[in-house]
């Protein structure tokens, strides 16, 4: 039984810290998510150089064989450095599908574009409706000769406006909650019939509600047989959730060691506020809420890692313990800030925002207690 | 990153379950299957049937008889002792003295006592707290003065775990009063047959008899039994706890009543169903569940590191603090679980009679268990007290 990290994987953890450290610095970050792309092109650029978007990929489509532990350190370090450039919608989501259900054509045409950094891709999976169930869906594809012609609404999509190509998840068969008759499409946003409502989320990303009227798209922009994308997008959304989760452990981390910083600096009544009991023993409660996370996160990237039996059930115990930790580390770090925790200026409250929003993100803690419970 | 068992590590785990299901005496799985208290005889008929295979020092250096397992054998290990329900493997020789002789001690007290443990011909327990100290450990008052070659001891220790079955007792006593009182501790091993020597049942809310009350009057203790240096017995004690809370959290156990808990939900009746039918209660065994998990892996970071030539440190804390959270969580949904037949008082005779148990099988421990368990938060420096540890050192307050 061993958790250390091999020597690629340290060295992959140590360049994405430096470049973290030194260049991606909270005030050009913050510059950046005001600008309309809401994201740096150059630091996309780097992060293409550098070899980090070509790491899930097999050597043949181009890449460097990662595997979930990797994506893991990527994803733990990204999370330290509050990261707002779309590497799970990019790299984990729509790379992920490419390559496990792409035709040739489709791996050749795309995935080189990806692992380079050259086009921007995003999955649309998710309905008003359906909240976190992958297999609920309306939105509907119907054959119309050597057409699909595609009818209904895609919520918050991930990476939405910068998008050269959406992965729309539609329904060719079934009835709304059936998990057999869901197929693929890769959409160009600029065809006819698709609408884009661009926006911000709160944590500094963009994303798009997206209308889909009557559009026509060739059948050659099927992705996987029609039909059967369910698994798939499910294996696709397990390694996503492992992904955001290390993303979370990351912040969590981060948030600890700020706070605890704060602590040690910050007077009342004469004292620093961490000569206070009452605080240290809250602080020694964040610090178990992220050790606990750690541990399953490890445990999650092995058994995905292993492809072992309850895989499955190993995510959606981690990302039940994400939602409980991260709601408890955010709200006790801006807590610990005092004033200063709630405004703009402060880097806290910008981590406490993403770590907000990847409690929903991929299910919930409800949603993945059931799951747990059902598996 | 490799988490998975190899072959070997499965080949182990066969022949750990094998030797257990052909060696585990059925008079002592019986009464642990059934919640009859086992007896010190019980405890140690088992404790010897392990030492004479090898396989009770399992974490000793190989030197002194210990396994020279890899963490991955000593997880397994426990895991499969847990699993069969054998008897809890009583600490105060085999996890405390015993390390305590083999890295503070000289070849002579090593070849005196470690021989003793290792083969469970002598029982040991602790004298560490007392009246007047509890969670401040170092305040502690028991007096020993230097007579010649031997210390006279007077004191009172308290909380005494199954000391009323000791041959000897490790003691914290006071061999100088100076300004720091961590300073002027030292470690003292007393023979419980030594005339002065008493020890006073203390019965506790679960209506068990398991701590004890010892006095010390006037007690003749040799010279050479001082272990370590006069004085450094602080930071004796500080190793000792450390090595303590690493076993505290019983996690292994925790995984066998967790899934028992699990079976007992499609067995107790519930309206037209049963108990496993009720949502509310099985969103609670989940999230219990989950946190064994995350708690079970701390564990193995901690174990993992260990094995890299670390010392437990201030981790233990943690898992102590998770641990004993989890055993106190998990024996109060056992309660829940049982509704009003948790409030039957069952004596021990009533548990062995043939009268009939009052309401489901398993349920007479239950309470009791419950009760009990208040005391997981409180021993071996209360959870307040492991977070000031964590505060101090992992946070750098």
């Amino acid at each position: 039984m061993d958790f250390s990290l091999s020597e690629e994987q340290l060295l992959l953890k140590d360049s994405i810290t430096t470049f973290v450290d030194k260049d991606y610095l909270f005030d050009v970050r913050q510059k950046n998510i005001k600008t309309e792309l809401g994201y740096s092109s150059d630091f996309w650029k780097t992060f293409a150089d550098l070899g980090w978007l070509g790491m899930p990929f097999s050597e043949a489509d181009g890449g460097y064989n990662g595997g979930p532990i990797d994506l893991m350190v990527i994803m733990e370090s990204l999370g330290r450095g509050l990261v707002v450039e779309p590497y799970i919608p990019n790299v984990v989501l729509a790379g992920g599908l490419v390559s496990r259900l792409g035709s040739e054509e489709q791996k050749t045409e795309l995935l080189p574009k990806i692992i380079s950094g050259e086009i921007q891709m995003s999955v649309a999976f998710s309905e008003p409706q359906s909240r976190f169930d992958l297999n609920d869906v309306i939105t509907s594809a119907k054959k119309e000769g050597d057409s699909y012609i595609l009818d209904g609404y895609k919520a918050v999509v991930m990476n939405g406006p910068s998008s050269n190509n959406i992965i729309v998840v539609a329904r060719t068969s079934g009835n709304q909650l059936d998990k057999e008759g869901l197929s693929l499409f890769i959409v160009d946003p600029s065809s006819k019939g698709v609408s884009l409502r661009n926006y911000s989320n709160v944590d500094g990303s963009k994303a798009s509600e997206i209308t889909l009227e009557k559009v026509s798209t060739p059948a050659s922009s099927l992705l996987g047989n029609e039909g059967d994308a369910f698994s798939a997008l499910e294996e696709v959304i397990d390694l996503a959730t492992l992904a955001i989760s290390a993303e979370a452990v990351g912040i969590m981390e981060k948030m600890n060691e700020i706070t605890l910083e704060y602590t040690k600096t910050r007077e009342q009544f004469g004292e620093t506020l961490s000569s206070f009991q009452a605080l240290q023993h809250r602080m020694v409660d964040t610090f178990m809420a992220y050790e606990q996370t750690k541990s399953l996160l490890l445990m999650c990237a092995a058994k995905l890692t292993d492809k072992s039996d309850d895989a499955r059930k190993a995510v959606s115990a981690l990302k039940y313990q994400v939602g409980i930790a991260a709601k408890h580390v955010g709200e006790e770090s801006v807590q610990l800030h005092g004033g200063m925790g709630v405004t703009d200026e402060t880097n806290i409250g910008h981590y406490f925002k993403r770590l907000t929003t990847i409690r929903a993100i991929f299910g919930n803690t409800d949603y993945h207690l059931k799951r747990y419970s059902a598996l | 990153m490799n988490l998975s068992f190899s072959e070997e590590d499965l080949k182990f785990q066969d022949e750990v379950r094998s030797f257990i299901a052909e060696n585990y005496p059925a008079d002592i799985k019986n009464k642990m299957d059934n919640g009859i208290p086992v007896s010190k005889d019980d405890i140690q008929t088992w404790q010897r049937i392990l030492s004479k295979k090898g396989w009770f020092a399992v974490n000793w250096p190989e030197e002194y008889g210990g396994t020279g397992w890899s963490i991955t054998q000593k997880h397994i290990f426990q895991n499969e002792l847990a699993d069969a329900n054998t008897p809890t493997l009583v600490p105060f020789g085999v996890s405390m003295c015993g390390p305590v002789v083999y890295t503070f001690g000289t070849q002579e007290q090593k070849d005196r006592f470690l021989p003793g443990i290792i083969n469970n011909d002598v029982w040991w327990c602790q004298g560490y707290s007392e009246p007047g100290s509890g969670s401040d450990l170092a305040s502690l008052k028991t007096k020993a003065v230097k007579d010649g070659d031997h210390y006279i001891v007077n004191g009172t220790k308290t909380w005494t775990t199954m000391a009323q079955h000791a041959d000897w007792i490790f003691c914290l006593v006071r061999t100088e009063t100076t300004d720091i009182k961590q300073q002027g501790i030292s470690f003292l091993l007393i023979d419980m047959k030594t005339p002065g020597v008493e020890v006073k049942p203390i019965i506790t809310i679960d209506g068990s008899h398991e701590v004890n009350m010892v006095y010390l009057d006037n007690v003749k203790v040799p010279v050479e039994n001082l272990i370590g240096e006069e004085g450094a017995g602080w930071n004796i004690a500080k190793f000792l706890l450390a090595h303590e809370r690493t076993g505290i959290g019983g996690i292994p156990a925790l995984k066998r009543e967790i899934r028992r808990l699990r079976e007992i939900t499609s067995e107790l009746p519930l309206g037209e169903g049963f108990l496993k039918d009720d949502e509310l209660f099985m969103d609670k065994l989940n999230k219990l569940e989950i946190d064994l998990l995350a708690a079970e892996y701390s564990e193995l970071r901690t174990l993992a590191a260990m094995s890299k030539g670390g010392h437990p440190g201030p981790e233990s804390s943690i898992l102590k603090i998770k641990g004993t959270d989890l055993q106190q969580g998990l024996s109060d949904l056992f309660v829940e679980a049982l509704g009003y037949y948790a409030h039957p008082f069952m004596s021990e005779d009533d548990l062995i009679s043939n009268e009939g148990r009052i309401g489901p099988d398993f349920a007479a421990n239950v309470m009791p268990h419950y009760l009990n368990y208040r005391k997981v938060s409180i021993y071996g420096g209360s959870n307040e007290i492991q977070r000031n540890v964590i505060a101090k050192a992992v946070l750098g307050i």
